[in-house]
């Protein structure tokens, strides 16, 4: 039983699953940071994995396809900033109106542009081709989880460290943080909040695109109405539990991103799909309530946080 | 002084000219990317949504309204209690579920059948929500995040049951069985309108009542306003935060049963999730900014813009999801400019990772 889950087929689609939710909590990090509570990524990955399958119909490109889910998730971001900042909507309000944007919009879209009605497949919709990096393969442990995946997935991981870095260093990185941790010592120094929040929410609104054109031409060559599934929202988890640092980020990523892969493949063992459809939400769940209790017993030990 | 107010005044209706020239662009802009004749697709929009022979879409939109009006009275009672239940669909499905299930396996006569359901869907409703108040209150699990989240199991869980235990499978969908025609709610005499409207009419006074003349309610409200006050003074928090989502989940259990005995007759894979019951609740009640008798009337609003929308798409070939995008621009422009009703709350949700 456990041969069958964890073989080499397995390792080779965690990735799979881990890279549109770690871009989209990548994203969702840089608002935690900059004091924006950001809980539209789900309704950010439908517009992207949407825009990731005009683009690439249209252009051919699968290369046009991710940047046009850049964009389109950045107009999204924009859209966020627009009432949220601007008007003073509440956060939550704004996230919420976004979600059903999302869910209308493409659903709309879809019968307006592919005249298709649920979902949309197309030869003409041109998918990531995996990449083999030479020597990934033999590294031991990891390497079958590395080697032969899509692009997407190795600029996720490399925007772990770089968003790592940005924070620490990058001037903007910085100001993104004073925005949510000091906002007063900002706009002493002559910088606008808000304006460093635009910032946040556009490259936000950009990471989940990305992460958006890796479920719809990465993973499949298609889009499906809701195909974002609530992916999203786990990112959403993984933002507030790791309060936006990106390695913390990382490892929650991989977790559920493994979960998600084995409930894949459980299914191909026979158990109703709707039992795997759930795993991801009840293991977040677990995770939750795991990393609650655990903090709970450190600050009643006596130990600060 | 009196120009001055004329002045704010002016700029104040300035800005929502903006902001419906604005919602009438977008409309427009989606129009025409189907290519769908304007006057067409209006006239198609009312008939749907207020028209039809003896008035029959009317009463769809009529019977739409009261199950969106239930859920924005289920949402409305957590938030004014400052508590984010946002998992009115997980709470709306699980009383669907069980309402469908009761009828088909209890035995017994018609009404004690009916009536045995409508609560079992009320209790199942009422348990779900208590789930994600347990998570807050002894687990840390914040309320908007818990409640979210069980949304999807319970989505799950029931088209588990409709597509296999319980399956009609003659039918060739992915549904229950149909239950007793007898415990089916009738319609008011000399209409197509279910009755459903009037068990959403008393949870809604019950609602008004409940959070305007007793003790609990005012302590729950006042918990909403101000939690640092309500704990202060003392207030039992944790038992006003059960109770009110208690409540809340009972009556979205109770809107979930009206929806199968009224409406449906059966559970139907989807049929309270694709329609966003639940969320259109929730914008219902921001849009009018949690005044409870004008709950009604913004669902009323949102349900003929969901049958209209239906109509356009027969009559004209405008896809209905072009309701979902109106929803979502009209509740933007909206609630940025009333959802100052909200800010306790949110500031209750950035405080409730310290009460963990």
């Amino acid at each position: 039983m456990l041969d069958l889950l964890f073989d080499a087929s397995f390792a080779a689609s965690v990735p799979r699953f881990v890279t549109p939710i770690l871009l989209a909590a990548l994203g969702g990090a840089l608002c935690e940071r900059a004091g924006v509570f950001n809980i539209a990524l789900e309704g950010f990955l439908l517009v992207g994995a949407f825009a990731a399958v005009v683009g690439s119909y249209f252009s051919g490109s699968p290369w046009f396809g991710a940047l046009a889910a850049m964009l389109a998730g950045a107009a999204m971001g924009l859209v966020f900033a627009e009432f949220n900042l601007r008007r003073g909507g509440d956060a939550i309000v704004v996230s919420i109106a976004i979600n059903i944007l999302a869910a209308g919009l493409t659903t709309y879209l879809l019968r307006a542009i592919f005249d298709a009605m649920g979902a949309f497949s197309d030869p003409a919709i041109a998918g990531f081709a995996r990449v083999s990096i030479p020597g990934l393969a033999s590294l031991p442990l990891i390497g079958p989880f590395l080697d032969g995946q899509s692009p997407l997935f190795y600029l996720a991981l490399l925007m772990v460290p770089a968003l790592s870095f940005f924070f620490a260093r990058h001037r903007l990185g910085l100001r993104i943080r004073a925005a949510g941790e000091n906002p007063a010592a900002l706009e002493a120094g002559g910088v606008g909040r808000r304006r460093v929040q635009l910032y946040a929410l556009t490259g936000c609104g950009a990471l989940c695109g990305l992460g958006g054109a890796q479920l719809s031409i990465a993973n499949v060559n298609l889009f499906v109405e809701g195909m974002s599934a609530g992916r999203g929202w786990i990112a959403v988890v993984a933002v507030l539990l790791t309060r936006g640092r990106p390695w913390p980020l990382f490892a929650i990523a991989v977790i559920f991103g493994a979960v998600d892969s084995m409930s894949f493949r459980v299914q191909g063992l026979g158990m109703p799909q709707q039992f795997t459809d759930m795993m991801p939400y009840l293991a977040t769940l677990v995770v939750l309530v795991a990393l609650s209790w655990w903090r709970r017993a450190r600050t009643a030990n006596g130990g600060t946080l | 002084m009196n120009g001055m107010r004329e002045g704010t005044m002016a700029r104040e209706a300035i800005s929502w000219a903006v902001a419906l020239a604005w919602i009438a662009a977008v409309l427009f802009i989606l129009m025409a990317l189907v290519g769908a004749p304007f006057g067409d697709a209006l006239a198609a929009f009312l008939q749907n949504a207020f028209g039809g022979r003896r008035f029959s879409y009317l009463m769809a939109t009529l019977s739409r309204t009261a199950l969106i009006a239930g859920m924005a009275v289920s949402v409305m009672l957590s938030f004014r209690a400052g508590l984010f239940n946002i998992g009115g669909e997980g709470q709306l499905v699980a009383g669907g579920l069980v309402a469908a299930l009761a009828a088909l396996l209890l035995p017994g006569p018609p009404l004690f059948v009916l009536t045995a359901s409508i609560l079992a869907a009320m209790l199942a409703g009422a348990g779900w929500a208590l789930l994600a108040g347990v998570m807050q209150l002894y687990v840390g699990v914040p309320l908007l995040v818990g409640s979210l989240l069980l949304n999807y199991p319970i989505r799950y869980i029931a088209s588990y049951i409709v597509a296999h235990p319980f399956r009609d499978v003659q039918s060739g969908m992915v549904q229950s069985h149909l239950v007793p025609q007898a415990t089916w709610l009738p319609y008011f005499p000399g209409t197509r309108l279910d009755i459903g409207l009037l068990f959403i009419v008393a949870a809604s006074v019950f609602a008004v009542v409940y959070s305007r003349t007793t003790v609990h309610g005012y302590h729950a409200r006042m918990n909403g306003l101000s939690p640092a006050f309500a704990r202060t003074v003392g207030l039992p928090v944790r038992k006003l935060t059960l109770q009110t989502l208690a409540m809340s989940g009972a009556i979205a259990g109770l809107v979930g049963a009206i929806a199968v005995f009224g409406i449906h007759h059966r559970y139907i894979d989807g049929m309270l999730v694709q329609p966003l019951y639940a969320w259109t609740g929730i914008i219902a009640v921001l849009l009018v900014g949690m005044i409870p008798w004008a709950v009604p009337l913004s669902g009323l609003f949102f349900a003929a813009i969901q049958t209209g929308a239906a109509g356009m798409e027969r009559s004209a070939g405008v896809p209905k999801e072009i309701a979902l995008v109106m929803q979502a621009v009209i509740i933007l422009f909206v609630a940025s400019r009333v959802s100052g009703a909200l800010v306790a709350s949110s500031e209750r949700k950035a405080g409730a990772a310290d009460d963990a």
